[in-house]
């Protein structure tokens, strides 16, 4: 088991990762620190855990989806 | 209720009428309610000749999903349908339809303006422009006023 990690639209080009995973963390922002290897937490990032909205002190398990990414902007 | 991501240009107005023919409405809805929102040629005073809009396929589909049954337990709806674009869009493309039908007009109204003021605030999508000056991340929506 492993934590699935996405980024998108600005934050992907931004880390130049659009997926990857990682062994382990316990929250939301662990799994942004391991993952982007320390970069500097952008303005107004958003966090999603199983394709929900979470914070990012939100609780993280094996076997979780966790997704970055800027402000949305469709409609 | 039916939620659809296009990646290909489609016609509100077409879309519609074909939405009631499929649906079991039959003939117990007073009102349809519809919002249409299209690609502008500008933004923030500079002229955008194309957009990239980018989504996360899995939440856009249960966020929006959780967005039709949230409308259909508060108004009533009898039915409902959202379109939105994804992919390579032109100005005066249309991006998103919202179209929502009750026994009354106000359930119709309040919902339709309901659905695409949360969409626009949540719902994971992202523009990129295509500027003169070159593509750009729109980094926020506007208030909408």
């Amino acid at each position: 088991m492993s934590i699935q990690v996405k980024f998108f639209a600005s934050l992907r080009e931004k880390i130049g990762l659009s997926e990857t995973t990682i062994d382990t963390a316990t929250t939301a922002i662990d799994v942004w620190n391991i993952s982007t290897k320390q970069t500097e937490l952008p303005v107004n990032l958003l966090v999603a855990i199983n394709l929900e909205y979470a914070q990012l002190d939100s609780p993280v398990e094996q076997g979780d989806e966790v997704a970055f990414f800027p402000p949305v902007t469709g409609g | 209720m039916s939620i659809r991501i296009a990646e290909t240009p489609f016609d509100p107005w077409q879309e519609i009428p074909h939405h009631q023919r499929q649906s079991a409405l039959d003939n117990q809805f007073g009102a349809t309610a519809t919002f249409v929102g299209t690609m502008r040629d500008f933004n923030d005073d500079a002229g955008v000749s194309g957009m990239l809009l980018e989504h996360y396929p899995e939440m856009t589909q249960r966020y929006l999903e959780n967005l039709e049954q949230q409308a259909k337990q508060r108004w009533g709806l009898l039915d409902s349908l959202i379109i939105h674009r994804i992919g390579q869009i032109n100005p005066a493309d249309p991006i998103v339809l919202i179209a929502c039908w009750s026994a009354h007009r106000r359930a119709a109204l309040d919902a339709c303006n309901w659905i695409i003021e949360e969409l626009k605030h949540h719902a994971p999508f992202w523009k990129k422009e295509t500027r003169q000056d070159g593509e750009r991340w729109v980094e926020k929506n506007t208030d909408g006023k």
